[in-house]
């Protein structure tokens, strides 16, 4: 199963991308998903991440099928 | 549910009204505390039209729902209520309200602050300010208190 890949907000329009999909191949980490997902784009410095829904960090591990997220701080309430 | 989005304006207040009426036994809550959040017109010195809040459907919800169970885990709660706003939004509506209800004060008040504070680290929403001169900015931090 591929992993798909999720980008919010400001992050969304400044890559210009809101959802990809990636085979999982040789992804081991949230951090090898952004490298691939963004061609290498640098990571902006607070990015947060989640798989399938939980806040995780960059090194996180991931496998087939998983929701991966990107996107900066939360600005609710 | 304890946890809804709200994509047109509401009135907090018959919400929590009819969400007590519905949920809560007569007589066993002796505190209700709620916090109610709403869009101002001004931020960063600038005048701000419209406001868009963005979130992510899922994890949003999730995520809303753990905080809530948190706080039951933390405080003797009978029960708790989070409503946000999705989409654009005006001046004067409301954005936010965390309610708490227990049988004594002091949960009721510390429980419906964390709420507010755990929302505001942990849900994913992103409020985008579209100005006066109509241009567009992301709000990038909450303010500290």
């Amino acid at each position: 199963m591929p992993i798909s890949v999720k980008f919010f907000a400001s992050l969304k329009e400044s890559l210009g991308v809101s959802e990809t999909t990636l085979d999982d191949g040789d992804l081991q980490s949230v951090g090898d998903v952004w490298q691939r997902a963004t061609s290498d784009a640098p990571a902006p410095t607070n990015l947060l991440c989640a798989v399938n829904h939980e806040h995780v960090d960059w090194d996180h591990p991931v496998s087939a099928g998983d929701e991966v997220a990107f996107f900066p701080p939360v600005t609710g309430g | 549910m304890r946890v809804r989005l709200m994509p047109a304006p509401y009135d907090p207040w018959s919400e929590l009204a009819a969400y007590e009426a519905k949920h809560l036994d007569t007589g066993a809550h002796g505190a209700c505390c709620a916090f109610s959040g709403s869009m101002r017109d001004f931020n960063q010195g600038d005048t701000v039209d419209t406001m868009t809040l963005e979130h992510y459907p899922g994890m949003t919800e999730k995520q809303l729902e753990a905080i809530i169970d948190d706080a039951m885990a933390e405080w003797p709660l009978l029960d708790a209520l989070i409503l946000h706003r999705v989409g654009e939004i005006t001046p004067g509506e409301t954005i936010v309200l965390t309610a708490c209800w227990s049988a004594h004060r002091a949960a009721a008040f510390d429980a419906c602050r964390f709420l507010m504070e755990a929302l505001k680290t942990r849900a994913p929403f992103w409020k985008k300010e579209t100005l006066a001169d109509q241009s567009e900015r992301w709000v990038d931090s909450n303010t500290p208190g």
